[in-house]
């Protein structure tokens, strides 16, 4: 079964989602990857405001190619989490609610995530025409000069994602791993 | 002696370039479909068709099939009977990249300095250049967009003699094992083994970017290759590393005479949307 989601996305929301379920998101969500990342950790540190507001959001790690004239957005699927585990904590401190990314989190990240209540999305890594077209509208808000690195804020419908890892530390990842080995011992016997 | 001008260059490397990003090599494709075909896991079933559609629509819409179009490796090989006119041959490629990347919308993903500054360089240039000489009067060009989703993945490590087949089973194994979910699988496998420490990473790439079906000449090698290719494929990571039985599409070895007191391995990896594009002129 699709479960459908809209952000903002509130503890309740994540509380009902478990690792495997698959998801189709809807609503507003920011971009950032690894150079925006850095700077919303210096800001936080600097205790200078954010260009947008942390509170129950979700940050889609994505550097997307340029778009086309005529079209909303271009090519745009999940970049590697794993480099935004050194920040990913204090923005979930700080409120955030949700990630988007694919590939491994480290034991800090999913700590973070039990403790805040946060939830890490997994998108299909290398599907970015089909991914692109979930996105109704984007805008640039912050570190434009950072170029396929800028903070934008899309406007998505129905953007396909799985539950990676829920708010209770399950990770699709080792789960999915092992059912499938589990059902090749099964055959097997 | 054959005259190229080099703004014939520029001109074949800007529309490798265009065309490396949106269409996927058609032995990738077939793979991916095969793949699908005998995927037993229906998650996995499912994720293979999300990725064999994207390729499709990709190709059809002229929309790069993955957003990290990444850096430009360009393999070229020169014939020895050819002299360039016209300018700079390395500004010309550059040149080129450069021109296709903002003519197909693609990303631009290069920083100048890689660790103080890290400043958008906003033309994806520098490309990484190989140039080697052959004999004849043709010039060939490959061009293959890198991500580092998965370049990040790849190894390199200078074995003992004494670690022997079994050490190079392992390095490998273990190497697309750690990069499980973070290489976009199901990924595409070049092991270089023998040379030095330089030229093991560049066996590893050249393999990486064979024919799928290409098998080693060596059917010692070939038995490994498909050795390797099934073990990988019995890791259980699956497509996007949600479990299943398609973790590899292909594994390919290259291999180079080395010294008596080495043996270097390096295991290039690559994620499905294994890009690349040749021309010869």
């Amino acid at each position: 079964m699709i479960k459908r989601i809209t952000t903002p996305l509130t503890p309740e929301k994540v509380r009902a989602l478990r690792a495997g379920d698959q998801v189709l998101i809807s609503g507003t969500i920011y971009t950032g990857r690894d150079a925006a990342h850095r700077r919303l950790c210096e800001a936080v540190e600097a205790n200078q405001p954010l260009p947008f507001d942390p509170q129950d959001a979700i940050i889609y790690y994505v550097g997307p190619t340029p778009t086309p004239p005529g079209k909303v957005f271009g090519s745009g699927g999940p970049t590697t989490s794993g480099r935004m585990d050194a920040y990913a904590p204090t923005m979930l401190s700080l409120g955030l609610r949700g990630m988007i990314g694919k590939g491994y989190r480290n034991d800090a990240v999913k700590e973070a995530m039990k403790k805040y209540q946060g939830i890490y999305f997994g998108a299909i890594g290398g599907a970015g025409a089909v991914i692109g077209n979930a996105v109704q509208s984007c805008e640039i808000i912050a570190y434009e000069d950072l170029g396929p690195e800028a903070i934008r804020r899309l406007e998505v419908k129905d953007f396909p994602a799985v539950v990676v890892i829920d708010c209770e530390g399950n990770d699709l990842y080792e789960m999915g791993r092992h059912q499938y080995l589990e059902n090749c011992k099964e055959n097997a016997a | 002696m054959r005259e190229i001008n080099v703004d014939i260059i520029t001109e074949a490397v800007c529309k490798l370039a265009m065309d490396a990003c949106v269409h996927l090599p058609h032995d990738v494709l077939s793979r991916l479909e095969e793949c699908l075909e005998n995927e037993p896991f229906t998650m996995a079933k499912e994720t293979l068709q999300v990725i064999v559609d994207n390729a499709r629509i990709a190709s059809k819409t002229a929309t790069p099939i993955c957003q990290d179009t990444g850096m430009a490796c360009i393999f070229m090989e020169i014939g020895q009977d050819v002299h360039f006119v016209g300018g700079d041959l390395n500004e010309a490629i550059h040149r080129g990249v450069a021109k296709g990347y903002e003519a197909g919308y693609l990303r631009k993903s290069i920083v100048d300095d890689p660790m103080f500054d890290r400043v958008n360089t906003k033309n994806n240039t520098p490309a990484a250049i190989h140039y080697e000489i052959v004999p004849g009067e043709q010039v060939t060009i490959t061009l293959a967009p890198k991500g580092f989703g998965s370049e990040n993945m790849s190894k390199i490590k200078m074995l003992k003699p004494s670690d022997g087949v079994e050490g190079v089973k392992q390095f490998v194994l273990e190497t697309i094992e750690s990069a499980g979910a973070n290489a976009c699988p199901p990924m595409v496998i070049g092991v270089g083994i023998g040379g030095n420490f330089e030229t093991v990473a560049l066996s590893a790439k050249k393999a990486m970017l064979k024919e799928l079906d290409e098998k080693h000449p060596d059917p010692r090698y070939a038995a490994l290759e498909e050795e390797l290719l099934e073990k990988a494929n019995a890791l259980g990571i699956g497509p996007a590393g949600f479990g299943g039985k398609t973790t590899a599409l292909a594994l390919h070895i290259e291999t180079k005479p080395t010294h008596i007191a080495g043996m270097p391995v390096a295991v290039a990896i690559c994620c499905h949307v294994a890009r690349h594009k040749k021309v010869t002129l």
